[in-house]
């Protein structure tokens, strides 16, 4: 499975997202800190969630990698997060 | 002091400096474009801060993302307040929300 397959099946379990964007940014960072050949290693990652309601954006994103706990660090070098509700994302 | 001495000299860091930004490389030479975007962002709004480059320090490097429980880096604190990473301090700036926070915490910004 690939690391972006293993975020998606992670995060459509701990959200169950209205919207999920994975993009692997990882040609951008080529000749980078952290970055190997066959990408994988720097992510954007766009959720809407009902689970972000009343979560302020620190407690979503600590929420996020949480459930990303295994992946963070190895292989995942970065990830940038946009975490928006149901009512923000309208 | 606590058990920790890694976590004494970050706390030493947050509570002695007004806003304190941990990163890769230098303000002046940022390493990653990650920690350069939130320079550039305390740049605009002309806030002194104090970047601490934990490529120089292990230690550190490791110690701030267990302090903060909070898994990368850049990470900026104000006030001895964790505000967050790369992605929030951004969101932040561009709702205009980042001036009214500084504010609040009685920090001067000055952009146009």
């Amino acid at each position: 499975m690939s690391v972006a397959e293993k975020i998606r099946e992670k995060l459509e379990k701990a959200f169950e997202p209205l919207l999920l964007e994975i993009v692997d940014d990882s040609a951008r960072h080529k000749g980078h800190a952290g970055h190997q050949s066959g990408g994988e290693t720097h992510f954007n990652v766009t959720i809407v969630s009902a689970a972000f309601n009343g979560c302020t954006r620190v407690e979503r994103h600590r929420l996020v990698t949480a459930a990303l706990r295994e992946e963070i660090g190895n292989p995942i070098h970065a990830l940038a997060l946009k975490t928006l509700t149901p009512d923000e994302a309208r | 002091m606590s058990d920790n001495p890694v976590f004494d000299r970050i706390r030493q860091e947050v509570e002695s400096n007004d806003v304190v930004l941990f990163m890769k490389g230098t303000p002046v030479f940022p390493q990653c474009g990650f920690s350069n975007a939130v320079v550039q962002v305390l740049t605009y709004l002309n806030v002194p801060f104090k970047g601490v480059n934990v490529l120089e320090d292990a230690d550190i490097r490791q110690g701030i993302k267990d302090f903060s429980d909070w898994p990368t880096i850049p990470q900026l604190y104000v006030k001895g307040e964790f505000v967050g990473g790369c992605d929030i301090v951004r969101e932040m700036f561009e709702q205009g929300e980042l001036r009214e926070f500084l504010a609040q915490k009685g920090i001067e910004t000055e952009a146009a």
